[in-house]
C-alpha cells in the first residue's frame, strides 16, 4: 500500500517536472524559430507553399463553416430579437458576433483541426524517418527550413481566413435573414454599416494573428519533439490539436478583455 | 596511412543507458571501415556522432583534424558536414519532392544557383547509379531498393570526402542487397571517398570492407581486416558470424 502511494507520488512528481520542462523547451523552440525568421533570407517559395497548404487549401471548409454559422446566427438572432421587436438588428448582431468573436475563434479551431494536425504529423514523420537528421547532415537548419516558413504562413493566413469566414458568414446570414425570414435587405446591410466600427475589425484581426502564431508554434513544436514510431506521431498530433485549441480559447478570453479595455 | 576520422575515448549515454563506453578508433583515408555488432549496440549512434547530429558526453571526433565533438555551434559543424555524405537506413528521402529534387538538394543547400550545372551533376550521378528513369517520380512511388539508390545519389552528388552508410541493405532482399554492395564498390572506385559502413550482415558486408570493427557492450570487441575477422577465435565474433543464440552476446 505504501509502495503504491510512493510510486503514485513519484509518478505525479515526474509528470509535473516533465510538464514544466516541456513548457520551457517549447519557449526555447519558439525563440529559435523567431531567430530563424529574423535571420534573413527566408525562402519565399517555402513560405508560399505553406500559405497554399494552410490558407488556400482551407478556403472551402472555412467558407462552408462560415456560411452555416452566419445562417444559424440569423435564425437564432431573429428569433431572440423579434421578442423585443428588435429583429431589424439581426444584421449587426450577426456581423459583430462574427467579426469580434466567432470568426477568429472558429477559424482558428478549424485551421488547428485541419492544418495543425497535418503539420504536426508531417514534421513528426520527418523526424522518425530521419529526414530531419538528413537536413542537418546537409548543413541545413531544420528550424529555419521547416518551422520558420510555417510560423510565417500561419500568421499570414489566419487573419485572411478569418476575413473570408466573416464575409461568407455575413452572406449566409443575409441569405437566411432576407430570403427565408423576410428581413428587409436594405435595412440589414445599412444597420451593419452603421454598427460595425473599424475597432471591431481590428480587434478580430489582432485575435486572428495571435491565434495564427499559437497554432503554428504548437503544431511545429509538437511535431519536432514527437516520440518514436506511429504511437509517438499519434500522441503528438492529438496533443497538438488539444493544446492549440485550449490555448486559443484561453488566450481569446484574455485578449477580449484587454482589447475591450484598450479600444472601447 | 593518414586517418580521415580519429575517435578518442568516446562516451555516449541516453539517460541511465550507456551506449558507447570509451570507444577509440581510426578510420583510414580512402578506405572503407565497417562497424558491425548486434542490434542496439550503438552503431547508428556512432554514425550520428560522427555526423554531428548527436553530441558525446566525453571524447573527441577528429575529422580531417577538426574536432566535431567540441564544436558548439551548428555553423562550425556545418563546415565539416559539407565534406560528408550520409546514406540513411531508410534512405530518409524528402517525400514532398521528386527524386531529381532530392538528389539536387545538397547542391542547392550549398547555395549552387546555376541550374545547368545542377542539372548536369544530377543527371551524371543518376546515370552512374541507373536512376535516370526515376528522376521525376516521388520517393513513395519507388521500392526501398531504388530509394536507397536515390539516397546514395544524394549522398554522392556533392562529391564528399567521407560517406557514411547506415545499414545500407537493411530490409532488402539478397539480390537487391548485393546490388547495393556493388554500387558502394562502384561509387568508391568512381569517387574515391573514405567510407564508414554500419552493418550487421556478415559475411556479406566484408566484400566492401577494408577494415572491420565489432562493437559490443559499448566497447570495441574486435577489429581487423575481413580475413582476420573470418579467422578470429573470439567467442563473440564467432557467435555473431555464425548467428548462434548461445555465447557471450546476450539478446537484450
Amino acid at each position: 500500500m505504501i509502495a503504491v502511494t510512493v510510486r503514485s507520488i513519484e509518478r505525479l512528481g515526474y509528470n509535473i517536472i516533465e510538464a514544466i520542462a516541456s513548457w520551457g523547451r517549447s519557449w526555447i523552440f519558439l525563440f529559435k524559430t523567431l531567430r530563424a525568421v529574423l535571420s534573413l533570407p527566408i525562402s519565399i517559395g517555402l513560405v508560399f507553399r505553406q500559405v497554399l497548404e494552410i490558407g488556400f487549401n482551407s478556403l472551402l471548409v472555412i467558407s462552408l463553416i462560415g456560411a452555416f454559422t452566419g445562417a444559424v446566427l440569423a435564425v437564432q438572432g431573429e428569433y431572440t430579437l423579434s421578442k423585443f421587436g428588435a429583429d431589424a438588428w439581426t444584421g449587426p448582431m450577426i456581423a459583430l458576433s462574427l467579426i469580434r468573436e466567432l470568426a477568429p475563434v472558429l477559424t482558428a479551431l478549424m485551421v488547428i483541426g485541419r492544418s495543425g494536425s497535418a503539420i504536426t504529423a508531417e514534421i513528426g514523420i520527418m523526424k522518425i524517418t530521419e529526414q530531419i537528421d538528413a537536413l542537418r547532415s546537409m548543413a541545413i537548419d531544420p528550424i529555419k527550413y521547416l518551422m520558420a516558413p510555417r510560423l510565417i504562413a500561419g500568421v499570414i493566413c489566419m487573419p485572411l481566413l478569418m476575413a473570408v469566414f466573416t464575409l461568407v458568414g455575413i452572406g449566409g446570414g443575409y441569405f437566411v435573414g432576407t430570403v427565408l425570414l423576410n428581413l428587409n435587405p436594405g435595412a440589414f446591410i445599412q444597420q451593419i454599416r452603421a454598427a460595425v466600427d473599424m475597432v471591431d475589425i481590428n480587434s478580430g484581426l489582432i485575435k486572428s494573428t495571435v491565434f495564427g502564431f499559437i497554432f503554428s508554434w504548437v503544431s511545429c513544436y509538437k511535431g519536432y519533439t514527437c516520440g518514436f514510431g506511429a504511437v509517438g506521431v499519434n500522441k503528438a498530433t492529438t496533443q497538438s490539436v488539444v493544446i492549440a485549441s485550449v490555448s486559443v480559447l484561453v488566450v481569446d478570453y484574455f485578449l477580449t478583455s484587454i482589447l475591450t479595455k484598450l479600444f472601447y | 596511412m593518414t586517418a580521415a576520422i580519429k575517435i578518442r575515448d568516446l562516451h555516449k549515454s541516453f539517460g541511465s543507458q550507456v551506449v558507447l563506453d570509451g570507444i577509440s578508433l581510426e578510420i583510414p583515408t580512402g578506405k572503407i571501415t565497417t562497424i558491425v555488432g548486434p542490434s542496439g549496440v550503438g552503431k547508428s549512434v556512432l554514425l550520428k556522432l560522427i555526423a554531428g547530429i548527436l553530441t558525446p558526453e566525453i571524447g573527441d571526433i577528429l575529422i580531417f583534424g577538426e574536432n566535431m565533438a567540441k564544436m558548439q555551434s551548428e555553423k562550425e559543424k556545418n563546415s565539416i558536414r559539407q565534406r560528408l555524405g550520409i546514406l540513411f537506413q531508410g534512405a530518409a528521402l524528402f517525400d514532398s519532392i521528386s527524386v531529381y529534387d532530392n538528389i539536387a538538394f545538397p547542391l542547392k543547400a550549398r547555395g549552387m544557383k546555376d541550374r545547368f550545372e545542377i542539372h548536369d551533376r544530377v543527371t551524371s550521378v543518376a546515370d552512374s547509379l541507373s536512376l535516370t528513369r526515376y528522376l521525376f517520380n516521388l520517393p513513395q512511388e519507388l521500392s526501398l531498393g531504388i530509394r536507397k539508390r536515390v539516397g546514395l545519389a544524394r549522398a554522392l552528388i556533392s562529391e564528399p570526402d567521407i560517406v557514411l552508410f547506415d545499414e545500407p541493405n537493411t530490409g532488402l532482399d539478397p539480390v537487391v542487397g548485393q546490388e547495393v554492395y556493388d554500387l558502394i564498390k562502384f561509387s568508391k572506385d568512381r569517387w574515391g571517398f573514405t567510407g564508414v559502413v554500419i552493418s550487421h550482415e556478415l559475411p556479406e558486408v566484408f566484400q566492401v570492407s577494408d577494415t572491420v570493427v565489432m562493437l559490443l557492450s559499448g566497447k570495441i570487441r574486435a577489429s581487423g581486416s575481413p580475413e582476420e575477422f573470418m579467422r578470429s577465435e573470439d567467442a563473440a565474433v564467432i557467435q555473431f558470424m555464425e548467428g548462434r543464440k548461445d555465447g557471450p552476446i546476450q539478446i537484450q
